[in-house]
């Protein structure tokens, strides 16, 4: 099968470009690097099927980063067969930058087509380019794109066999004055005025007025994300469950005979003759009430704050900020946005630490997430739970897993061997986010969501049933009474909220419901469940990257 | 004319990159983000206590560690 290769610098829209060209939607955020590992989809071109690929970025072709290798290696690999097409995706708005790549990927004398993306954003930047001459000096079709709105993208899918071969030749070694001539022939830039992005650009990035933007934001995303979540559940989910889900199940118990264990699973335990969508503890009830009622507002709610503040650019600013204090923990700045990711899920987050660069760096990342960051899903029940005591319970958990994440980064830096390498990365522009990409991404992720969480949870609370019916949890209760009583101060049936916690911790903490636990006691918990293991999930995927990690090294 | 380092330019200023110090791959890096010997160059700001350097090259916009800033020689133009 012919193969269409999107090749192009880190941060260019390479993967919007995909999705509108495949139909597969891929995650694109503002900032380079978001494709580590390829990318493969399919479309149709002249009949036939072709396979295309999202390469990860890459700024040059004699690679400095791993990511580049693997753009380099999938490159090589196409090139040797005949027929494939190489996709230049260029961001017309650096076009002096990013034709680097190009003139390399024409040395390599494979069929090319230059794709001019951002087209849209070099109208109000000022800058003008002459697509016409650009393709005549190439020789290769150059076609003005913006992959966001959809524009141009036809004229890049008609043209596509028009990929041939440049004939353009220069001296390597007069690369960039020869991209400078180009630049001086095909572009003009008019003068204009700083805009009012480009200042918020530069005040989010001074130390004294970018720490107090940092704290604004950040604050104003957490209370968004609980006036979003509460609202939801206040409003809408807790209202459906109660009027409508409630007298259904209580028919379905009458049916069952409101008591029997086939009535425990489904049902659950009646409270006061009634139906508790926490405690109760059924699969119908509990087990559909928690993912969907109590977390999943949550998840919405982050993920739109999330996705808006990727797309704006503003996460590589945070992270340049919290340079100097993450560095003191073996990673840089950058490294906070496989954290911020971790908070949505452990799970993308640990994927998203494959970005830094330093193996070294990759596990004290990875490790740093597993231990104290706890997921949208686990932080949503404590909302629901610890809430209740308002700032002095939720501070108090947060402001824990806050110092241990800072102590354990120290200790990591400090024990492990090596160094943290220097930040050195491309800010992304400020751009405004466009809605319906947007609304696509958080759609995606909570789908996402929706269908590697809800399994889970279902199980979990079968299991919760299996193990009280079979007296497992009791047993183990008793035999951890010395940690979970002695130690962490809480009562034996707790242990049952850290055997399910390996597997869901949202369910985890809907268990401690039930014990009547104290605002003391109910933080103690809410901490350790957080630290001891990371969810299954999240652990099968830590050792994929850990094994993977070292049978690199072996092999 | 005055040659400074990164470093040790104000934000604000702007001049001429004379001289990239550091090894090859250092350099290679720099070079393909855009940071090359004869390219205008503008400092934005600099992070406390030795931070990220925070410069302008083109229509781009990039950090830099400490260390790696202060390998950057620039010419810095007159105002």
């Amino acid at each position: 099968m012919k193969k269409i290769l999107l090749i192009g610098n880190p941060n260019v829209g390479k993967s919007v470009i995909f999705s509108r060209l495949t139909g597969v939607h891929v995650i694109a955020s503002n900032y380079p690097g978001t494709t580590v590992e390829f990318t493969k989809g399919y479309m149709r071109i002249e009949g036939e099927k072709a396979e295309v690929i999202d390469v990860p970025g890459a700024y040059t072709l004699e690679p400095s980063s791993k990511a580049e290798q693997v753009a380099v290696d999938m490159l090589e690999n196409a090139a040797e067969e005949d027929g494939n097409i190489f996709v230049n995706i260029v961001d017309a708005t650096n076009l002096e930058r990013n034709l680097g790549l190009t003139l390399q990927l024409i040395r390599r004398r494979i069929p090319l087509i230059v794709c001019l993306n951002f087209w849209d954003e070099t109208k109000h930047t000022g800058i003008h380019i002459d697509a016409d001459k650009l393709e005549k000096i190439f020789t290769v079709p150059v076609i003005p794109t913006c992959g966001i709105t959809g524009e141009g993208i036809k004229n890049l899918v008609s043209r596509l066999s028009e990929a041939k071969v440049s004939t353009f030749q220069y001296e390597d070694k007069e690369r960039w004055s020869e991209i400078g001539r180009i630049v001086d022939t095909v572009q003009k830039l008019t003068h204009r005025h700083h805009t009012f992005l480009e200042r918020l650009g530069d005040a989010s990035i001074h130390p004294i007025t970018g720490i107090p933007i940092a704290i604004i934001v950040l604050f104003l995303a957490f209370k968004i994300v609980r006036l979003i979540g509460e609202s939801l559940i206040g409003y809408i989910l807790e209202p459906l469950f109660e009027n409508l889900w409630a007298p259904l199940m209580m028919k379905l118990s009458a049916v069952l005979g409101s008591s029997g264990f086939i009535h425990d699973v489904l049902i659950g335990k009646l409270i006061e003759g009634k139906i508790a969508f926490v405690e109760s503890m059924g699969v119908l009830t509990t087990g559909l009430f928690v993912p969907f009622a109590m977390v999943l507002p949550y998840i919405v709610a982050f993920y739109l704050v999330l996705s808006f503040l990727e797309d704006s650019g503003y996460l590589p600013r945070l992270g340049v900020l919290l340079d100097t204090l993450m560095h003191k923990l073996g990673i840089h700045g950058l490294a906070i946005i496989p954290m911020l990711l971790g908070i949505g899920c452990n799970v993308p987050g640990a994927l998203a630490t494959r970005v830094l660069e330093t193996k070294r760096e990759r596990f004290i990342a990875a490790t740093l997430m597993a231990i104290a960051i706890p997921c949208m899903a686990q932080i949503a029940m404590v909302f629901g739970l610890v809430g209740q005591y308002g700032a002095n319970g939720l501070g108090i958990v947060f402001g824990t897993l806050f110092i241990v994440w800072i102590i354990l980064g120290l200790l990591l830096n400090l024990v492990l061997k090596g160094e943290s390498p220097e930040i050195f990365a491309e800010i992304p522009p400020y751009r405004l986010p466009y809605f319906p990409a947007l609304v696509k991404k958080l759609w995606m992720r909570t789908f996402g969501f929706l269908k590697d969480a809800v399994p889970y949870v279902l199980l979990g609370v079968l299991i919760v049933n299996i193990l009280y019916a079979l007296r497992i949890i009791e047993f183990i209760g008793r035999l951890a009474a010395p940690v979970v009583t002695g130690i962490l101060g809480l009562p034996e049936e707790a242990v049952g909220a850290l055997v399910i916690g390996f597997l869901r911790k949202d369910v985890a903490v809907g268990m401690l419901v039930p014990l009547g636990l104290t605002m003391h006691q109910m933080i103690v918990a809410s901490v350790v469940l957080t630290m001891y293991f990371p969810c299954i999930a999240t652990f099968v995927i830590l050792s994929a990257l850990t094994v993977g990690g070292i049978l690199n090294l072996v092999l | 004319m005055e040659n400074v380092s990164l470093v040790q330019m104000k934000p604000g200023e702007q001049g001429t990159i004379v001289a990239i110090q550091g090894g090859y791959g250092s350099r290679r890096r720099a070079e393909s983000l855009g940071i090359r010997v004869g390219v205008s160059i503008k400092k934005i700001s600099a992070q406390f206590m030795r931070g990220p350097i925070i410069v302008q090259v083109g229509n781009t916009t990039i950090a830099l560690g400490f260390g790696i800033a202060q390998k950057i020689i620039v010419e810095k133009r007159q105002r």
